[in-house]
């Protein structure tokens, strides 16, 4: 069933890929779109064994690299974590095939187009399925070459070639973390598999290891590497001007790549490593600091942007920031619950903000839409739950996700862990205010587009609605049906129409009893809908593939969190969207003043704090004017200049015989070579002789 | 004891064909088409060889196989002696597998001298050949700079504008470093008796010789890699050679000077190996970096592949010099790897220039409208090139990294922004050529590979992808004599400081480590020792 989940991809890949001229277009994307929903139901399938049944295993496929005591194999580990991922991956993935059939429709290159989208998906499912770091790097590398790939798939397109290699580079930087870190844990662990790293990590603990002249401690050097190439792809502050460039790729590109699975990578990664992670505290730290510094700085550019997607986009950035201040304060399934949240109503806002692009004859600037909502209402509704979800209102997903991680950062009772609570509060209340910016700005007030593209406009096709419904009800229901699963307790909102009861249960009863009487009102109801015998609590539904030590579980601290903390995420959004309407709705002279009157502050957010010039300015150009250096002075001017040229200059006389070299008599080549060959050996025989 | 002489076959096959192909008689036209014909097939046969070998070679064993050792000199200890092992076996595959591609590369781009032109390549494969399988130092010696004669002429007469420039340079620097190795040689002979390769090999002379040596043995492989400072030569040799020069110079003689150091200078020269090791780190991180840079400011496509061989080969120079199993032999993987990558890379060119005669990056752009299926195969090259995992490069420069991780963090540090260099110059070249609007005319009428030339890149592609995934086809049959090889030189350097100590305590110890079977349980030793110097 693992080799169904993960390798129909492949084969989807090649087909199309190899055979795209001889099947058409229609044949490719039969094929590659049948690959995906075979891989998705696989995984669902496999949700049950692994999951519900309590089964993880790893499936040994074959030997990669075997060198001295370094031994690394291609192998499928299906537990929880990687088990949860292949039905986020492969059920996105899915939608996102389905929806590009739609989208891609007047394209001339839609076989290229689904090949790079199966092969994409393939390297993904090989990174959440890897069994050691060397594998997990071969489908890290491997999504970001499709990222790449993808990003520039409109390649005559100057800005999207640009956008591609800058991705890819980025990319690569934080690849060099990686690396690096891949190879500490070799020498600290003596094997990069995960089962025996993580067997160790309690053991070497307290060991050091000499890094560029210092002693330091092992765990944290290795996390802090790991998590530089997390933050590279996971786009976290510093690392991340990759990402808004992004956008210049193909929509479904957008939503699959950079909303909804690769992006994350990051966040699994650290997930994964957990056990490693439980054991060097600073690195967590550092962790949670950096995502919740990514939240509310994201957030804050997101406010300014006018491209459709590049809100978004900022949006992903931060929400991302979420997931890593969760992993911080080790609230790691608080952290994945929300991965899976997000990828379910980011890919829903992506692609209906693909559907508008679609309907708008490709405009992506907000300010050139307004007034869409009668003329495309499906996907005006489908913004419309893609947008509740995302700001965290009740009893869409985003509500469940983000509450518990804000929860478990408050719970952590660190100054980090305070930190990111409050930088998330804030963030959260931004994204409210950008999600209604962005559907007023779009949907709502005069058209601001011309005569002939408002004639234009119409609502997508079945093909690309179709996979927007499926990402809706994800976007609805996952956080309420999985919450008990991922983090366990309930939610004061689990149970919507009893939230009122839950309060009450809250003030008068301390928090444990509370919890625990609700959970096992959850699992009642998961039987009753499912009618499975299962316990459906976060212990058994992770197994071992997440590990916390017993005093750092924020998870099940956060459901005893104080009443106002709980709210403050909800009451926030509320106020973000209210000014929302107000500064975009009822009073739209608000902005343009708000903007005169900050307009050091605007200018610093609306050039996204500055950093691609920094970054050019520091490094992209020193690299090129050293190189030149080097070549023009180093080589050319001192090298060669000291060396064979000038020596050269001395003997041009022999050169110039050289050049009568070319007699074209071969017998004179010939007997060149054989007096050669002959004059040294007898030389060296007769001298050597005596030597 | 040799009934049927395999590696002799191989190495004098070509000679053989030489021989015929001078004795091809006709008009211009039916002599340059049979020249060519007579040339390939025996390339090719020469290759069937070189899967016999493959087939034939026990990858278990540590020892020389396929040994042939005949009196040839009456001067003693001087013989033909023939033989391979793990670390030289791949490398006479790769040269028999090269030449015909070569010899196809150049079926329609060599007009002139034809007959001439084939005759050298031949030659020249069957001193490659020779090269790598040669156990005795002498016979070594002469195959090693018997290359040199081809190569100039290939350079010097079928090259382009600044061909005599160029060849004098490749002469120059080479011919450097080949007096120093001669001397070093004589000096080795004198002070051991022999110059069986073997022999010399188990034992070790004086450390205080070993250095001279060393240096003398370095100054002509760091030419050969090449290693910075005296890599000039390589960007001009490249530029002006023709393609099928390029593809043999990056494929298999670059490769000459790594496996010089793994059969010269650590094996014979341990210790003063040990004492230069920071040495070689460095100028090989310097390398890395500083060509890496260099190449990202090139204008000439074969100038920046040529720059990015440096960089490539400062990995397995850093790897070797480790001179531990995942190092030595990443390597060696490296070289490989790189021999099929250039190569392809050099071919990629090859096929542009051969249309538009041009080799300037900012004349071409938007290939991948007019010619996809060559966008595709060089988009495999370039992401192995990067060095991206499912492809070869990625297995040596990985295991190279990881062998210096352990002996070196800084050093590994500093070489592994190469991996972020590397995919700047290289994407970018891409972009520049395969991509972006279609701003020439002429560039943008060019046809798609014809089948010659998909028969030439497809099987390397293969091979590419191949080793990337099943790395074990090759790392299974050098790991022994790497194994031999590290184990051997951890034990000499282990024995010198308790030499002194072996009266006072048991020799037991000393025997011990001595007497170490080839399976490397050295690092264990090693570590065990680390272990307890820290209690």
């Amino acid at each position: 069933m693992e080799l169904l989940a993960v390798f129909p991809p492949l084969f989807g890949f090649l087909i199309a890929a190899l055979f795209g001229k001889q099947i058409g277009d229609k044949g490719a994307q039969f094929v590659t779109c049948a690959g995906m929903i075979v891989a998705a139901l696989a995984a669902c399938s496999l949700f049950f064994t692994v999951i519900l049944a309590g089964h993880p295993y790893t499936a040994v496929l074959s030997e990669w690299i075997t060198s001295g005591d370094f031994n690394v194999s291609w192998a499928l580990r299906i537990d929880q974590l990687s088990v949860v991922m292949m039905c986020v991956v492969n059920i996105v993935s899915a939608c996102v095939h389905v929806y590009s059939v739609g989208y891609m429709g007047h394209d001339d290159h839609k076989a290229r187009f689904m090949a790079y989208l199966s092969l994409f998906t393939f390297a993904m499912l090989m990174l959440v399925s890897a069994d050691n770091l060397l594998q997990l790097f071969f489908g890290w590398e491997g999504v970001g070459l499709c990222s790449y790939l993808l990003i520039g798939f409109w390649n005559h397109k100057h800005s999207a070639n640009a956008a591609a290699v800058k991705a890819f580079v980025v990319n690569r930087i934080g690849d060099f973390g990686l690396a690096l870190g891949t190879m500490a844990a070799f020498v600290v662990f003596g094997s990069v598999e995960f089962d025996v790293m993580f067997e160790q990590a309690g053991a070497v603990a307290e060991n050091t290891i000499e890094f560029f002249g210092f002693e330091l401690h092992a765990l944290t050097l290795i996390c802090l590497l790991l998590f530089m190439g997390a933050m590279g792809k996971s786009a976290q502050l510093g690392l991340h001007t990759w990402l808004p460039d992004a956008m210049e790729g193909p929509t479904p590109v957008s939503a699959l790549i950079h909303a909804a699975t690769m992006v994350t990578a990051g966040v699994f990664l650290v997930a994964r490593m957990s056990p490693v992670f439980e054991y060097a505290p600073d690195a967590l730290m550092v962790v949670a600091v950096v995502g919740a510094s990514t939240a509310f700085v994201a957030a804050t550019i997101g406010m300014t942007q006018f491209d459709i997607k590049r809100v978004i986009a900022y949006s992903t950035m931060s929400q991302l920031g979420y997931m890593f201040f969760a992993l911080g304060v080790s609230a790691y399934s608080a952290a994945i619950f929300h991965l899976m949240t997000h990828a379910f109503f980011k890919a829903l806002l992506f692609l209906g903000a693909g559907s508008v692009i679609h309907a708008m004859s490709n405009e992506q600037d907000m300010r050139k839409m307004g007034g869409l909502y009668k003329k495309i209402p499906v996907t005006y509704a489908l913004m419309w739950v893609g947008s509740l979800a995302l700001a965290g209102i009740p009893p869409f997903a985003g509500y469940f996700s983000k509450d518990i991680v804000l929860e478990a950062a408050w719970a952590d009772h660190t100054w980090f862990g305070n930190f990111a609570y409050w930088a998330g509060i804030a963030a959260a209340f931004m994204t409210a205010f950008y999600s209604w910016r962005l559907i007023l700005m779009t949907f709502h007030g005069p058209p601001r587009a011309h005569q002939k593209v408002m004639k234009h406009i119409h609502e997508s096709p079945a093909v690309m609605l179709a996979p927007l419904f499926v990402l809706a009800t994800g976007a609805v229901l996952a956080g309420f049906i999985f919450y008990g699963g991922f983090v366990g307790g309930s939610h004061h909102g689990a149970e919507s129409g009893h939230e009122e009861v839950a309060q009450e249960h809250h003030e008068e009863e301390g928090p444990h009893q509370e919890t625990f009487v609700v959970t096992k009102d959850g699992v009642h109801k998961k039987e009753e809908a499912e009618g499975h015998r299962i316990a459906w609590d976060k212990e058994s539904f992770w197994g071992e593939s997440l590990f916390v030590k017993d005093e750092n579980d924020t998870v099940d601290a956060a459901h005893g969190a104080p009443f106002w903390v709980k709210k403050m995420p909800l009451l926030v959004g509320l106020l973000g969207i209210g000014l929302g309407y107000l500064a975009y709705m009822f009073f739209t002279g608000i902005p343009v003043t708000v903007v005169r009157i900050f307009k050091p502050i605007h200018t610093l957010l609306f050039n996204k704090w500055f950093f691609d010039e920094l970054y050019d300015r520091l490094f992209v150009k020193p690299a090129f004017k050293i190189g030149n250096v080097f070549w023009v002075k180093g080589d050319q001017n001192t090298i060669d200049r000291l060396g064979p040229d000038g020596i050269a200059r001395k003997t041009l006389r022999t050169a110039g015989m050289l050049s009568r070299f070319q007699s074209g008599y071969v017998y004179q080549y010939a007997l060149v070579m054989m007096i050669a060959v002959i004059g040294i050996v007898s030389w060296f025989v007769f001298r050597g002789g005596y030597g | 004891m040799v009934d049927f002489p395999v590696l002799s076959i191989m190495t004098f096959l070509p000679l053989a064909g030489v021989a015929i192909i001078l004795m091809i008689r006709g008009s211009a036209e039916d002599v340059e088409r049979n020249v060519k014909h007579m040339a390939l097939y025996t390339s090719l046969f020469a290759l069937a060889f070189g899967l016999f070998l493959y087939k034939g070679f026990d990858g278990a064993s540590a020892e020389f196989q396929f040994v042939e050792k005949v009196e040839w000199f009456s001067s003693p200890g001087f013989t033909y002696h023939m033989g391979v092992d793990g670390i030289s076996v791949f490398f006479v595959l790769l040269s028999v597998f090269l030449t015909p591609i070569c010899i196809l590369a150049s079926w329609d781009a060599i007009k002139t001298r034809v007959k001439e032109y084939m005759i050298a390549f031949l030659v020249l494969e069957s001193f490659m050949v020779g090269a790598f399988c040669a156990l005795d130092s002498v016979l070594f010696y002469v195959f090693f700079e018997a290359v040199l004669i081809p190569m100039f002429l290939i350079i010097g007469v079928w090259g382009g504008p600044r061909r005599v420039y160029s060849a004098y340079k490749f002469f120059l620097y080479t011919l450097l470093g080949s007096v120093l190795m001669l001397v070093a040689l004589l000096t080795l002979y004198a002070q051991t008796g022999t110059t069986d390769i073997p022999t010399l090999m188990e034992n070790p002379v004086a450390v205080k010789v070993q250095l001279w040596l060393w240096l003398a043995f370095f100054a002509s492989f760091a030419v050969k890699m090449p290693m910075w400072p005296v890599h000039t030569w390589l960007p001009d040799a490249h530029v002006e050679a023709p393609t099928a020069g390029s593809v043999i110079l990056a494929g298999v003689l670059l490769k000459m000077g790594g496996y010089g150091f793994l059969r010269f200078s650590l094996p014979m020269l341990p210790d003063a190996s040990l004492f230069f090791a920071p040495l070689v780190f460095w100028l090989s991180v310097i390398a890395i970096i500083y060509t890496s840079l260099v190449a990202l400011v090139q204008e000439d496509m074969k100038k920046l592949i040529a720059y990015s061989s440096v960089a490539h080969m400062g990995f397995v120079t850093l790897g070797i010099f480790t001179m531990t199993a995942q190092g030595v032999a990443g390597g060696i993987f490296q070289m490989l790897s790189h021999g099929l990558i250039s190569a392809a890379l050099f071919l990629c060119v090859g096929v542009v220039y051969d249309r538009l005669h041009t080799r300037e990056i900012g004349r071409y752009g938007g290939l991948v409208n007019n010619m996809p299926r060559y966008a595709t195969l060089f988009m495999i090259f370039m992401l192995g090139s990067v060095g991206l995992p499912g492809t070869s490069g990625f297995v040596g420069e990985f295991l190279a990294l990881l062998g210096a991780f352990k002996v070196d963090t800084i050093v590994a540090a500093f070489a592994t922004t190469g991996v972020v260099l590397g995919a700047t110059y290289m994407l970018l070249l891409y972009r520049r050529v395969i991509f972006g609007p279609q701003a020439n005319n002429d560039a943008a009428g060019m046809l798609d590979l014809n089948p010659r030339e998909i028969g030439i890149l497809v099987p390397l592609a293969l091979l590419v992808l191949y080793l990337g995934v099943f790395p074990g086809v090759v790392m299974d049959r050098i790991t022994p004599s790497v194994d031999k090889l590290v184990g051997d030189y951890q034990a000499h350097i282990n024995r010198e400081p308790l030499a002194e100590e072996e009266r006072v305590e048991e020799d037991v110890i000393v025997e011990d480590i001595i007497v170490i079977p080839e399976a490397a349980p050295i690092e264990e030793i090693k570590k065990e020792e680390k272990g307890k110097t820290h209690d």
